[in-house]
């Protein structure tokens, strides 16, 4: 019998940590798989942060290098410049990209560093608790936002890769979500094409991942994925942000 | 400890006119130290001392009073073939690239001066964590705060206790001339490879900005090192990963032990002191860096004047020359710690002592240059009233 689903070379065989109904399992799996379609995996370092996937050098059987929360882009510069041969991603929250690392990314994306950002949006804080995060939504209650965050007073959901959208340096910014088959199907098309951006040598290039929270959202697996199409993506609208590439997608 | 070996770059491959732009920046660089000696500032000797220790990253933010090495690494390393020079956006951008290019085996290295390098704190603890070399320079400048951009000692406590969160202590040097921070930094990134621990150039404004005739020991290499434990992509090799946060305490533990042995190792070998004058002395000076510099003068002018008076420099200054400090003792009762703060060191010189000699102070804080005539009057007055003759 043919074999025709299995788990990418670039995934070790590891149990995920992460809670059922999670997003971070699923990107793993992406971009490991894209890493396998390209053939880097042997040159490939990847910048994990703190947040849920701190451990993702568990799963990702690439070199990989653990940043102290939000410098992630910095982190990477550094490889890039040292190793300019290697592929270089950082894998960063929405704490890490959009609140504490916010200068970092924005400075490396208009450097127009030659890397790749996965950046995870889940609305909150995940590791530390559910804490609310700049991207948080409003009206949406998190044990820091316990009255709903108020624009006013707590700010207003951060679009980080709208705001990446205007820096020169950089090629391809994508928001895609990893709630539905088909969700899923187009972020993997995405990540494929930021890493052939880097493959290209075009600069600075990130996918932004509508990703679930259930056990901080505190909702099930299915309500997560729902409230993903139903509020967060009115919030953070999915398709490309910016493409200079003048390629549609790299399949 | 993991062995520290080096294996060369492969060499790129360059179209034409980009070799032949490198044949002559090499040639023009060649060219511009055809005598022993040349005169320069002691922030532009490091970075030419930086990039002959193979240095192939440099990350700065501008600061004053450590712009002039900045800026040399922007005129001499950035163009360089293989180097990298980046005007990070901030000191804390900067040290994480230096941790980023560091991981991958490389020498890099950062500069920076007190608040900058209050920012740095955070990469340097990661630094440490994941045994990370790496070079940090600080032209330290009077504080707290934003301070003055005046020379000033203040720095010594943050520099020589980790100066980060965690328990974890940098290689500290302490050089009090041109030619010694070159030579020093050059030792720096030998004794950071060789342990993989990183190490801090604890300078001020004064030795960065004054100008002395220096000469450079050591060629740049001709292919630049690389630490073979270096992270450079899994071919041939599994995937390896560098991290610090763990869920075990017990690793953690270990990985303090490991540091702690290192640190016991550098002390028990790799200290270096000047000791000025100190056969006969009566009475013996501690000072480090530039202040020791201003205590020299004061002492010259007292030994013209029949005073027994000597100097304990230390060069290393974390691990502190506890031994060296210690013999001394067994002929001198008493000792006057220098500095230029209200008493860091001093900590040092007492614990260093153990109580077998007596040990005043005398410091000037906030960036106050003392002169040597001032601090003259400070050991004659000593001097007498403790009776020595
Ligand atoms: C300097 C610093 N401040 C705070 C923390 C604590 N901390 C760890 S992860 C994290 C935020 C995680 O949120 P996010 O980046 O959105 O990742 P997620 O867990 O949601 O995937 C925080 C605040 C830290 N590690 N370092
Ligand atoms: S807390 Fe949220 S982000 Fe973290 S593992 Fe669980 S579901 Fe995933
Ligand atoms: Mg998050």
């Amino acid at each position: 019998m043919e074999k025709i689903f299995s788990r990418p070379k670039s995934l070790k065989k590891a149990v995920f940590h992460y809670c059922p109904g999670c997003g971070h399992s699923i990107i793993h799996r992406l971009c490991c798989e894209v890493i396998d379609e390209l053939g880097i995996q042997d040159r490939t370092i990847g910048v994990p942060p703190p947040g849920c996937s701190v451990f993702a050098y568990y799963y990702f059987d690439v070199d990989m290098v653990e940043s102290a929360h939000g410098r992630g882009a910095a982190v990477a510069t550094g490889i890039k410049r040292a190793l300019p041969e290697s592929i270089v991603f950082t894998y960063q929250g929405d704490g890490d990209l959009s609140a504490i690392g916010t200068t970092e990314t924005i400075h490396t994306a208009n450097r127009g560093e030659n890397i790749t950002a996965i950046f995870i949006n889940n609305a909150v804080y995940g590791m530390t608790g559910g804490q609310m995060a700049p991207t948080t939504m409003l009206g949406m209650k998190t044990t820091t936002s316990p009255f709903g965050r108020e624009g006013k007073y707590e700010g207003y959901p951060i679009k980080m890769s709208e705001i990446l959208g205007q820096v020169q340096g950089t090629c391809y910014i994508e928001r895609v979500a990893v709630n539905s088959p088909a969700n899923i199907r187009k972020a993997k098309k995405a990540i494929k094409k930021a890493f052939q951006c880097q493959l290209d040598g075009l600069g600075y290039s990130l996918v932004e991942i509508l990703s679930p929270c259930p056990t901080n959202w505190k909702m099930s697996a299915i309500q997560s994925v729902k409230w993903v199409d139903e509020v967060m993506s009115k919030e953070f609208p999915l398709g490309v942000i910016k493409d200079t590439t003048g390629k549609k997608d790299v399949n | 400890m993991p062995p520290v070996t080096y294996r060369l770059h492969a060499k790129k491959t360059m179209s034409a006119p980009d070799a032949l732009l490198a044949l002559l920046s090499a040639l023009k660089w060649r060219l511009r130290f055809t005598v022993a000696k040349v005169l320069m500032t002691g922030n532009a000797a490091i970075g030419e001392a930086a990039i002959r220790a193979g240095c192939q990253c440099y990350f700065g933010y501008p600061i004053t009073p450590q712009n002039e090495l900045t800026e040399y690494m922007a005129s001499n390393l950035s163009r360089r073939p293989g180097c990298t020079f980046i005007q990070a956006e901030s000191e804390i951008a900067a040290i994480n690239m230096v941790y980023g290019a560091s991981v991958t085996g490389v020498r890099a290295m950062t500069s920076s001066s007190s608040p900058g390098i209050s920012l740095k704190q955070e990469g340097i603890s990661y630094m440490a964590a994941c045994q990370l070399p790496g070079l940090i320079v600080n032209m330290s400048r009077g504080g707290p705060g934003l301070g003055s951009i005046a020379a000033a000692q203040s720095d010594y406590h943050q520099s020589t206790r980790g100066g980060g969160h965690g328990d974890y202590r940098t290689i500290v040097f302490g050089p009090s001339s041109v030619q010694e921070l070159a030579d020093l930094t050059h030792r720096a990134f030998e004794l950071s490879d060789k342990y993989s621990i990183p190490a801090m150039i604890l300078g001020d404004g004064m030795l960065g900005q004054m100008m002395e005739p220096v000469e450079f020991k050591h060629e740049a290499p001709a292919q630049l090192p690389v630490r073979a434990n270096g992270l450079r992509g899994a071919k041939g090799r599994p995937s390896r990963f560098v991290r610090t946060f763990t869920s075990n305490p017990a690793e953690l533990e270990e990985l303090n032990w490991s540091l702690f042995r290192r640190y016991q190792l550098l002390q028990k070998n790799e200290v270096s002191c000047e000791n000025y004058l100190t056969d006969d002395a009566q009475l013996i000076v501690t000072a480090f860096g530039i202040a020791a510099r201003i205590a020299k003068g004061a002492i010259n002018e007292a030994r013209a004047a029949g005073l027994k008076v000597g100097l304990f420099r230390p060069i290393t200054l974390f691990p502190f020359p506890q031994q060296q400090l210690k013999e001394l003792a067994k002929n001198t009762k008493y000792f006057l710690d220098f500095e230029m703060n209200m008493g860091q060191m001093i900590d040092d010189v007492k614990l260093s002592l153990e109580g077998a000699g007596e040990v005043a102070f005398y410091g000037r804080p906030g960036g106050v240059i003392p002169t040597s005539t001032e601090f003259l009057r400070v050991i004659t007055r000593l001097y007498y009233q403790k009776g020595l003759s």
